[in-house]
């Protein structure tokens, strides 16, 4: 279920050269709201830009019934939002699609987030702290140390966390997908690949190495999918992706999907 | 209650092919009987996969698609999609698409069985598919063969759902007309292209596409006014349907009744806000029915 609300703006700081975190209030998206899932934002009321923009949930706070996003400024939808201010009413439409699935079995849960992929992995991260007994591991990787989001929160909840970037401005230099491999071949063993789940969004190029490595190894992968979107809630067939059973809609079949699912 | 083409409304606003699923994506948002009726997404005898992504790019108030009709064919729709309709208390109408004229009246025929089903829009205009679509409803000739073989299938209301990309609506609409429609519909999306100046492709995945919203307003109203000239059969007026006034728009230009499209993506509430906002048109204006308003654009 999901509803369309005008959400209090209750805060929206820079977090980085061009990416902000926005506060909302709802209740109701906070109550429903499970990690993976994203709401559909109007940034203007009139027709330019016509289309809703969809930003994945980047907390979730139950108790003070508000939720988070996380968004880099690309083009005049996200520099609207970003002038958004505080008090002011924001259209939400929410929460939509299949968020990520978790299954008991999993001891071990590795999340990738490459560049602003890294939004959806927090829910992840505190939910999978909530529900306990697993070990968690967080890769993050970006262009440069400036574009590098969310470390101190990813390092409060996972037992690990390794950063990459692409010059070596911080932590390794190099592909979040390399430090995946690294982590696969030096720390989780072999033997633990069956209860391990790989949890991974980023732009599509580093999903498909990451579903690579998972695939190689049997291990269990969930990839949070991209699409251009219109309706958001599955009516409108504009965010196909091919998977292996054909057409699926990302905003609503996804944006969370098998990495076996997909056809890459 | 309003009549239209012997299928009785709640309203005049109706939600368009396509953009509204087949009711049930919708209904988390609104109690779905305070439409005037739904339209369904296009149904076609077999499965049809759709077109490869990208499937749309928005442009200046609007958008162009290219989803290729993608549905799970005629059999599915009647096990899965139906029973939910036939729990509304508004007409289910439903919007059929096929490559051929057999198709189209094959489909018009079984659908003729179910209860549920209070008219057929047929979509002779859609641009986003290799055969049929928009093929047969760009030329006179073949609307007349589609329409008539309908016609002959159904006892059912008939709506032709025309399309844009003529140089002159009022032959098919005349054509539609004089083949056995019950009204027409229009307008369908207009043929348009958008380009990647870095990557120098299409951003649509089969190059073009249709495009709807705002942006093709003024051809719809245009073409609405033409077409309520040419025909005595009521007219839908369909094309970036935003507000009550873009609704009253359409009346004035002939149109008896609308439906609203790419709207939906944008607001959920939109067509039931549309219509408080021609009630509220209405009050100020001391006008006791919209029906006064159907043609009333003076000339
Ligand atoms: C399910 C889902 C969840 C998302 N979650 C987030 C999130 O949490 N935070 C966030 O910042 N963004 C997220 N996005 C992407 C976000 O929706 C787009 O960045 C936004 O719509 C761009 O709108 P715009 O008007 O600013 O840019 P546009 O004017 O639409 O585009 C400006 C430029 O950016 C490019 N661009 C547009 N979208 C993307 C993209 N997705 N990736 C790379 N380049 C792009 C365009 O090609 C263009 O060159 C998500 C998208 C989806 C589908
Ligand atoms: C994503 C999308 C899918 C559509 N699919 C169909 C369809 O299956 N059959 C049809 O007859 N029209 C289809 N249409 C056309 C609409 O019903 C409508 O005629 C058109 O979009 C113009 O109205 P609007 O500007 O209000 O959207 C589609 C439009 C859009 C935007
Ligand atoms: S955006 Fe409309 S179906 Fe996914």
């Amino acid at each position: 279920m999901a509803t369309q609300e005008q959400c209090q703006v209750l805060d929206q700081t820079q977090v980085g050269p061009r990416y902000f975190k926005l506060t909302l209030k709802s209740l109701y998206i906070s109550t429903n709201a499970e990690p993976g899932q994203f709401v559909n934002v109007r940034v203007d009321s009139g027709t330019e830009p016509l289309l809703r923009r969809p930003i994945s949930l980047h907390k979730i706070n139950r108790e003070d019934q508000t939720f988070e996003l996380l968004y880099e400024v690309l083009g005049q939808g996200t520099e609207l939002l970003s002038k958004v201010i505080i008090g002011s009413k924001l259209d939400v439409l929410g929460p939509l699609g299949s968020g990520f699935k978790f299954d008991p079995e999993k001891k071990i849960a590795i999340l990738v987030g490459g560049g602003m992929g890294v939004a959806p992995l927090l829910p992840l991260a505190q939910q999978l702290k909530t529900l306990g007994g697993r070990a968690v591991y967080a890769l993050a990787g970006a262009r440069d140390k400036s574009c590098l989001l969310c470390e101190t929160d990813f390092a409060e909840l996972a037992n690990e966390k390794v950063v990459a970037t692409d010059d070596g401005s911080h932590g390794r230099r190099g592909y979040v997908s390399d430090l995946l491999l690294d982590l696969l071949n030096n720390t989780v063993e072999a033997r633990h690949y069956p209860q391990t789940t790989i949890y991974a969004c980023g732009p599509k190029g580093m999903l498909k190495a990451v579903a690579e490595i998972a695939l190689q190894r049997q291990i269990d992968c969930q990839v949070s999918l991209e699409e251009k979107m219109a309706c958001g809630v599955g009516a409108c067939l504009g965010c196909a992706v091919m998977t292996t059973g054909g057409y699926k809609t990302v905003c609503k079949d996804g944006p969370v999907f098998n990495a076996r699912e997909i056809s890459w | 209650m309003v009549e239209l083409a012997g299928i009785k409304l709640n309203n005049p606003v109706l939600v368009a092919s396509g953009t509204f699923g087949y009711g049930k994506e919708y209904a988390d948002f609104f109690d779905l009987n305070k439409l005037g009726g739904i339209i369904t997404k296009s149904v076609t005898l077999m499965a049809k996969e759709g077109n490869p992504p990208p499937r749309i790019v928005e442009t200046p108030s609007g958008m162009i698609n290219s989803i290729g009709l993608q549905n799970e064919g005629l059999e599915a729709f009647l096990k899965t999609a139906l029973p939910f309709l036939a729990k509304l208390e508004i007409p289910a109408i439903v919007n059929i698409a096929g490559d051929t004229v057999d198709e189209y009246a094959e489909l018009a025929k079984q659908l003729s069985k179910e209860k549920t089903v209070k008219g057929i829009e047929v979509n002779i205009s859609c641009p986003n598919v290799k055969k049929g679509g928009m093929a047969f409803g760009i030329d006179p000739a073949t609307t007349k063969e589609v329409i008539g073989a309908v016609r002959k299938a159904t006892t059912l209301p008939v709506i032709a759902k025309l399309s844009p990309n003529v140089t002159d609506i009022t032959l098919t609409a005349k054509a539609a007309e004089s083949s056995g429609a019950n009204a027409i519909s229009l307008i369908n999306t207009v043929v348009a292209m958008a380009i990647d100046i870095e990557t120098r492709r299409s951003r649509i995945g089969r190059k073009t596409g249709g495009l709807s919203g705002p942006a093709i307003r003024p051809i719809a109203v245009r073409m609405v006014h033409e077409a309520s000239r040419a025909v005595k059969i009521p007219i839908i007026g369909i094309g970036g349907i935003v507000t009550g006034s873009d609704a009253i728009e359409f009346f004035l230009a002939g149109a008896s009744a609308v439906e609203v499209g790419t709207a939906n993506f944008v607001d959920t509430a939109a067509p039931l806000r549309i219509l408080a906002e021609i009630n509220a048109y209405l009050a100020k204006h001391e006008i006791s029915d919209y029906d006064e308003l159907i043609g009333a654009f003076k000339e």
